[in-house]
């Protein structure tokens, strides 16, 4: 029997997630991080990207979020998300609108735009495409 | 008939306001469903990471954060948070006259107030007094954004990190149930240690990624605003079940009222007829 860590996953506006799990593969700033339990407690932020929870061998759990924060305890993984989304609620007409949206913008340089809020928005449509892109070929 | 206009017109006056109060109490009764589940989706968010921040004070950490150091009490700022709008009962009030207090109490031991504002009673009415309001937000509207709070937020943090003001307190009602609202005044800032959870005992800190600064700082902030933001979203729903409640109540007294007047009428009307039929009666027995 594998150890299972208590994985809550919330977002600003709801909870998302809650529930045991082997392993929960996070993006953080520093690169991704997998956490199992027992892990160290650890504090980190979050980039947008993919959260993964592995729930057991047959069931892995993907949720889509646009940043926020990651606190690990031993026996219980936090994930502050911005923006989380489960991924089969992903819509990636919307993604792909986001995207050309945040592109257009950057190429306007008259300098009334947030270049860093735009190139936030970017990023995060690119990651949501990418991670639907991966579902899609997993299932 | 000429009897009793002045009352038949009042009648109807009172059931114009009635209808008014009525259709005030429905709106506010299915708004206030909407209201209370944006409270209830929200709690997690800021259950949790009051729970990490209560871990964080457990912690040992090597860079002491200045959000979580206790410093001498010269000066406090308050973030008040009320309604747009009135005709909720005592719920603005009720809130006022707690803050005021607490205010008098600051400032029997010399400790100074600045405020900030969200809504546009708080404005107003503690504008008005003439007390420091140093930021105001106004119109957030029945779904508030966290987005329109950053800035108010900003200005205390700014203020707090300057060493300007040595608290930060945020006062709104707390949403009990329908019938109860209840005026809170919660403590943001410095970070206390309350109890220390067994488990958590003992020496220890986290990793963090990338430094401790850095990862601290945006922790802090965001559990202020999510605080803050959960604290107007409480306002939100107190607020709409206050005015289901003073509405309800004003469309009984107007009922009341309406009854009492009707039987007035009725009267004045049976003693006029009475009257007549007796002045006739009284005229023919006189032929």
């Amino acid at each position: 029997m594998v150890m299972t860590i208590h994985v809550d996953i919330v977002s600003a506006e709801e909870q998302i997630y809650s529930g045991l799990a082997e392993m929960v593969v996070a993006p953080a700033e520093e690169g991704d991080v997998g956490i199992a339990a027992r892990h160290a407690p650890l504090l980190t932020r979050l980039k947008p990207g993919e959260v993964r929870v592995k729930v057991d061998d047959k069931e892995t759990l993907p949720f889509f979020v646009s940043g926020g924060i990651l606190e690990v305890q031993p026996h219980v993984v936090s994930v502050l998300a911005d923006r989380a989304v489960r991924a089969h609620d992903l819509d990636e007409a919307a993604a792909l609108q986001a995207k050309q949206r945040a592109e257009e913008a950057l190429k306007d340089r008259s300098g009334k735009q947030d270049l860093a809020r735009v190139q936030r928005e970017l990023l995060e449509a690119v990651e949501q495409l990418r991670m639907l892109e991966r579902w899609r070929k997993h299932r | 008939m000429a009897v009793g206009k002045e009352i038949r017109l009042k009648i109807a006056s009172i059931k114009n306001t009635q209808k008014i109060t009525r259709a005030m109490e429905k709106v506010a009764t299915s708004k206030m469903r909407k209201t209370q589940l944006r409270m209830q989706a929200t709690r997690p968010y800021a259950k949790k990471i009051a729970q990490i921040i209560k871990h964080l004070a457990h912690a040992n950490p090597e860079y002491k954060h200045p959000f979580m150091e206790q410093r001498v009490v010269r000066k406090v700022g308050v973030i008040v948070v009320s309604s747009d709008r009135g005709l909720c009962g005592g719920l603005n009030s009720n809130l006022f006259r707690m803050l005021l207090r607490q205010m008098r109490t600051w400032s029997g031991e010399q400790v100074e107030i600045q405020l900030a504002t969200i809504g546009q009673k708080a404005a107003s009415f503690l504008g008005g007094a003439g007390l420091p309001v140093v930021a105001q937000v106004t119109k957030l509207g029945d779904t508030p954004h966290l987005e329109d709070l950053i800035g108010v937020i900003k200005v205390m943090l700014d203020d707090y990190s300057a060493g300007k003001i040595d608290a930060l307190y945020v006062a709104y009602n707390e949403f009990v149930n329908t019938m109860t609202q209840r005026p809170t005044l919660d403590h943001l800032l410095p970070v206390h240690t309350s109890e220390i959870a067994e488990e958590l005992s003992g020496h220890w800190d986290y990793l963090y990624e990338p430094d401790a600064k850095e990862v601290l700082d945006d922790l802090l902030i965001r559990y202020t605003e999510s605080i803050v933001f959960q604290g107007l979203v409480e306002n939100n729903a107190c607020e709409q079940a206050a005015r289901m409640v003073a509405m309800k109540s004003a469309s009984d007294n107007a009922g009341k009222l309406i009854n009492e007047l009707q039987l007035i009428y009725n009267k004045a009307r049976q003693a006029a007829i009475t009257q007549e039929i007796s002045e006739i009666v009284g005229g023919a027995a006189a032929v």
